[in-house]
């Protein structure tokens, strides 16, 4: 294979700026999750233990095999979106493995407003679940949580990717063979009763776990019948005369070792179709991808930088390398998987993009999972691209994509704006992951473009009703659209609304990609059918 | 000529003469219990017989299968190795009768030997020292003090019928002899209603050295000068040498010369032992006379560069003596140690398990180790649990032991608790060290040798730490499905997204129990314990470690429910808590009624104390009688039926709380 030799000279001074840029970024990201790893504060957390339970990150860690990798999704859910701290929104996801197997975990933080379930509570939930169909893997929920959040009842409880949706996957998931293992460590009341009634196995914790569809204040209200939570819906009653919950268990980590049981007997093995070789560690080190990346987001580099730190032996056979150059397209292997590897290293013109196609083309045929690099900001525009086609060449690159059934995993390591983002698999092209560097931008266009073709329409119905736009003036209506788009722009404010399944260090890139390409290799692979290619 | 020998015996001494017989083409046959079905000493001999079940007296102590096994395979001759049947005149005389040659004496000189006070006697008239003393009945105390005039202060009282230190007295001057018997007879006759009294010289700051003879079947006779083997734990020796510390030309001619004449003076043939108590100022008194090869011999064959074995065939067969006395010369100095499994933290108690790790140190011209394990064997109750004796020669003793320190320090054991760290602090004791040795060594610098306190060191922590990461990849990458062996998900360093990888275990260590925390970057790998912290990055596939920046010996094994790690010459043992599951197993407790039906009978009161599997009621129902028994140990707290009364199939019967642990 073709070894990519960097150009770039770590003693450079522009490299160490760019360095330092991104290592703030990466601190505050750290700093960040931090916080919001400790969930719901020092007195719920206080409150939590006093209650002789584990803290939601240490029954993960009971749950995982020791020493198990543990990649969280969405850790920023929720952040600054609600006017108040739903850290984490409220529910820990993410993949580690359980009795060597991979499981998709969902954790419920009591210690964050007591579980329940906000808006982006539901979506990550659901994320998680759709994570877990995408690449058929077991799903362990650790339920303890007070249900739907009632005062904003009409943004979880109604509509088609609601609250509802939860069981409605659970039983789909179960019905393809994907194990739904839920282990009930706290309340667990009215429709999150399902969470257990549904799963395949449930566990529950003696004198700490109930289970009812309504609590004794509402069976009071109700029937006038006077009875404690734990007769009413104790692992007792569910696990000897109810038949809700299947296994007893004495205390957490009793639960979470009878989970990592449950797992142990699924009798599922891992029949990759893949040509995978022991891994290499790249030639380069990643933590040298700080200071790749320029400090501005405007100054153009070479994405094979990129790729020599974060494939193995940074070995890349490049597809057609002289051919529609601003897209890079090629096979490598990452972690010893095999991946191709289409990644923007300029605008993208026609040529580029049915190159793009015909490379997703060739990588379904055979069954070579893909990987997107996106620094995009969009497709050529003028006269004599348009004349050229562009949009039908365009549209081929967004059919393959969309329509090929291999595994496809995103990461945003510069710009997202607009077409290119389709072309180039993001949220809406169902990749199996999704990821932001904490320098990306995602929006419709880039702001002071939008500012400009704001001002520009105005200008134009301005000049139309006779008046005048002093520069001034144009400045001060361009200036919020700016901010308003580079806040929006955010991977933090993406995150925070699940358009991605999280913002993660460049220099970790190399490990997610393994991790998510392992997981993805335990559905069997698909026969992709593709659309019409405009031609 | 020996063509063909059975060895009677199990372990390293039957490995040891097995390969000094395969180096003279003498073929061999081991026997063996079930116990040692695959045990080394069977996997070295040309051929092997299986005696009986593991229990000595089904199996090695059995004359009549040993012989069997003897007849079956055909051997010329018999070596007993020591212990089992190696002193026992009866099967001396049947290897006679069955025609094969007993490598040992003859049956009568262990037989003289095999009674304490006969051979006192025969050793008196041979003029061979005793410890002086008066064995009579004359009570009077004027002619007890004239006895202990004659015997010499220091003297020893001792109750005749005495035991536990009890009617015991040593009196150091002639003035204090009358209240000294007085006291004594007192305590005596309180104790065991029976004031007679013996007196014995005190022999002050006694050293046990031994004298090894060899004597042909043609009345020849030669010693090959003594082991000094003072350095005891109650009566069984710990670290034997040769030649003695101080010993002089004179005393040693004296002393093998009395050997000899002992030897003699029973018509001993072959190897023997002669052991002698030598005090402070030379004088030496005979105890007893071994009349087998002894455990220790390796170290006199080391300073002579003799093969005992290879001797004591040639003398089965006939020959004379290899040597004359004035041939043998010593060569430098030889120690040796004996590595046994056991707890020197708990009163010695010997050790059973598997060892998961059985490496001894290279062998080489100074460097020796006999032994009859390997990694993968069980240490059992069966017999003794001797390992290993390690011995090692030196131009001079310092130099010896010198190279038994380096040696014990690269002696890797796991699985199963071992005395070398012991061993370690008796031979670099300072009294140790200067020949300063008697048989109440240990006892008397017992708080210094045993009573140290086990530090958790920052090396210790460090260790534990990399054989815990060692641990989970192990585990980890074991889980890994075949198919896609190198996944990511078992690479096994504790990964999280954008948070620290830190995670803690709970483990114990020399009965402490501690959190340890640490995590990975890369391969280095960063602990903390309480207050302590530090880096240790194992060198992937050499053993060998970086702890803080030190290159050192490095290796860990993986045992059951924790780790050992040798690390820079020390081992670090350490035990993972097990998580707090809680009680009650995977079940509720109390009891339900499997099925619907009718309470009989109850048969316990409640509140009642109930053994496991105790009845506490019984059911009818579908014309069958189910009794429900406790299932475990505790106490039923009460009953929610009473007999007569229908109950539902699953409805709780009895609140039952199990006995805590």
């Amino acid at each position: 294979m073709n070894q990519l030799h960097s150009k770039i000279n770590p003693r450079d001074p522009a490299f160490a700026d760019n360095r330092e840029q991104m290592q703030k970024l990466v601190a505050d990201l750290r700093e960040k999750v931090e916080t919001i790893a400790r969930g719901g504060g020092e007195k719920a957390r206080e409150k939590h233990l006093a209650r002789g339970k584990l803290l939601p990150r240490d029954r993960i860690d009971a749950l995982l095999d020791p020493g198990s990798p543990f990649l969280e999704f969405s850790q920023l859910a929720a952040y600054e979106v609600y006017g108040e701290e739903v850290p984490a929104a409220g529910i820990i996801t993410g993949i580690g493995t359980v009795s060597g197997q991979p499981c998709v975990i969902v954790v419920n933080d009591a210690t964050v407003k007591g579980g329940t379930y906000y808006p982006l509570t539901v979506k990550k939930h659901l994320r998680a679940q759709m994570i877990a169909e995408q690449n058929k893997l077991p799903c362990i929920y650790l339920v303890d949580s007070g249900g739907a959040n009632l005062p904003r009842q009409d943004e979880v409880f109604p509509d088609r990717e609601h609250f509802g949706r939860i069981f409605f996957n659970q039983a789909n998931l179960s019905a393809k063979n994907i194990p739904q293992i839920a282990v009930v460590m706290g309340s667990c009341t009215a429709g999150g009763a399902y969470v257990p009634a549904m799963a395949d196995e449930s566990i529950m914790v003696k004198e700490q776990a109930t289970i009812f569809l309504a609590g004794p204040p509402l069976v009071k209200v109700a029937t006038g019948e006077e009875v404690s939570a734990e007769e009413l819906g104790g692992a007792e009653v569910h696990c000897r005369t109810s038949g809700v919950a299947d296994h007893y268990a004495n205390n957490d980590v009793h639960a979470l070792e009878l989970a990592r049981r449950s797992v142990s007997r699924l009798n599922r093995i891992k029949n990759p179709q893949l040509d995978i070789r022991p891994p290499v560690e790249p030639g380069y080190p990643a933590g040298e991808l700080y200071g790749v990346v320029p400090k501005d987001s405007r100054h153009p580099y070479d994405v094979r930088e990129i790729i020599a730190r974060v494939v193995d032996g940074s070995e890349f056979d490049e597809f057609k390398v002289l051919y529609g150059t601003t897209l890079v397209t090629g096979f490598a292997r990452i972690h010893g998987y095999p991946v191709g590897i289409v990644a923007n290293n300029g605008i993208l013109f026609s040529e580029s993009a049915q190159k793009g196609a015909h490379f997703i083309e060739l990588c379904a045929q055979r069954q070579i999972p893909l990987v997107f690099l996106q620094n995009i900001t969009g497709f050529m525009v003028g006269k004599q691209y348009e004349a050229g086609g562009i949009a039908k060449h365009g549209a081929k690159m967004v059919t393959a994509v969309a329509t090929a059934k291999v595994p496809k995993i995103t990461v945003l390591i510069g710009g997202s704006f607009g077409a290119g983002n389709y072309g180039m698999c993001g949220r809406a092209y169902d990749p199996n992951f999704l990821f932001m560097w904490p320098n990306a931008r995602i929006s419709v266009m880039g702001g002071e473009q939008a500012a400009g073709v704001l001002a520009q329409v105005k200008r134009d119905q301005m000049a139309a009703r006779g008046e005048s736009w002093s520069d001034e003036e144009e400045k001060a209506f361009r200036q919020p659209i700016v901010e308003d788009y580079e806040h929006q722009g955010h991977p933090y404010y993406a995150s925070a609304r699940l358009w991605d399944d999280g913002v993660i260090d460049p220099a970790d890139t190399r490990r997610v990609l393994g991790l998510c390409l392992a997981a993805a290799s335990y559905k069997e692979p698909e026969e992709t059918k593709f659309g019409v290619f405009r031609m | 000529m020996i063509r063909k020998l059975l060895i009677a015996n199990r372990g390293e001494i039957a490995c040891r003469i097995i390969k000094t017989a395969r180096r003279l083409g003498v073929a061999t046959v081991a026997v063996y219990s079930d116990a040692d079905a695959d045990a080394l000493h069977v996997q070295l001999a040309d051929e092997a017989v299986r005696l009986g079940p593991a229990p000595a007296k089904d199996s090695y102590l059995d004359i009549r299968k040993v012989l069997d096994a003897a007849a079956q395979t055909g051997v010329d001759a018999i070596h007993p190795g020591y212990g089992f049947l190696s002193e026992n005149a009866e099967f001396c005389r049947a290897c006679d009768s069955a025609g094969i040659v007993f490598v040992g004496p003859p049956a009568g000189a262990i037989e003289a030997m095999g009674s304490k006070s006969a051979a006192k006697r025969i050793m008196e008239d041979a003029g061979v020292p005793l410890v002086p003393g008066y064995h009579g009945t004359n009570q009077n105390p004027g002619i007890l003090e004239g006895h202990a005039q004659r015997i010499g202060y220091p003297v020893l009282l001792k109750a005749a019928a005495g035991g536990g230190g009890k009617g015991m007295r040593r009196v150091d001057r002639a003035e204090d002899f009358h209240s000294a018997l007085e006291a004594a007879k007192r305590e005596a006759l309180n104790a065991f209603g029976d004031d007679l009294m013996l007196l014995e010289r005190y022999v002050v700051n006694p050293r046990h050295v031994e004298i090894q003879v060899f004597c042909d079947q043609k009345g020849g006779g030669i010693y090959l000068f003594e082991r000094d083997c003072s350095v005891q734990r109650r009566h069984q020796k710990v670290v034997e040498e040769a030649p003695a510390p101080g010993m002089t030309e004179e005393l040693r001619a004296r002393m093998g010369e009395a050997a000899l004449r002992a030897a003699h003076a029973i018509g001993y043939v072959g190897a023997g032992t002669v052991e002698f108590l030598l005090d402070a100022s030379g004088a030496f008194y005979f105890m007893e006379m071994n009349t087998r090869l002894q455990v220790e011999h390796p170290v006199t064959e080391m300073i002579t560069g003799q093969d005992l074995v290879a001797w004591q065939l040639a003398v089965a067969a006939g020959e004379p003596l290899p040597l004359e006395q004035e041939d043998l010369h010593i060569l430098g100095h030889a120690m040796e140690v004996r590595i046994y499994a056991e707890d020197p933290d708990n009163d010695f108690l010997p050790a059973t398990g598997k060892l998961v790790r059985h490496r001894p140190p290279k062998e080489s011209e100074s460097v020796r180790v006999d032994t009859g394990v390997q990694s993968g064997d069980g240490i059992g109750v069966h017999y003794d649990p001797m390992i290993a004796k390690l011995i090692c020669h030196g131009r001079s003793r310092r130099e010896a032991l010198a190279k038994l320190d380096r040696a014990l320090q690269e002696y890797q054991i796991a699985g199963v608790r071992h005395n070398i760290e012991f061993l370690r602090r008796v031979i670099n004791h300072r009294e140790f060290a200067g020949g300063r040795v008697s048989t109440h060594f240990i006892e008397n610098f017992e708080a210094e040798i045993l009573g140290q306190e086990h530090q958790l060191t920052p090396l210790n922590c460090a260790a534990i730490a990399a054989c815990l990461g060692d641990r989970e990849r192990r585990d980890l990458r074991a889980a890994a499905p075949k198919a896609d062996e190198h996944s990511p998900w078992h690479g096994g360093d504790n990964w999280r997204c954008n948070l620290a990888s830190a995670r803690s275990h709970n483990i114990e260590y020399r009965g402490r129990q501690v959190q340890l925390s640490f995590r990975h970057s890369g391969e280095q790998l960063h602990w903390q314990c309480g207050d302590m912290q530090g880096e240790i990055r194992p060198l992937p596939g050499r053993e060998i470690a970086l702890v803080d920046g030190r290159r050192m010996n490095y290796s860990c094994v993986q045992t059951r429910d924790g780790g050992s790690v040798f690390i820079d010459g020390t081992q670090v043992e350490f035990t993972l808590l097990p998580p707090d599951l809680g009680e009650g197993g995977d079940r509720a407790q109390g009891l339900d009624a499997p099925m619907n039906g009718t309470i009989v009978t109850l048969l316990v009161e409640p509140g009642a104390q109930v053994e496991k599997d105790q009845p506490l009621l019984v059911l009818e129902a579908m014309k069958m009688e189910h009794t429900l028994r406790a299932p475990a140990a505790g106490t039923v707290r009460e009953f929610f039926c009473s007999a007569g009364e229908l109950v539902d199939g699953g409805s709780l019967l009895v609140d039952f709380a199990a006995e805590e642990d």
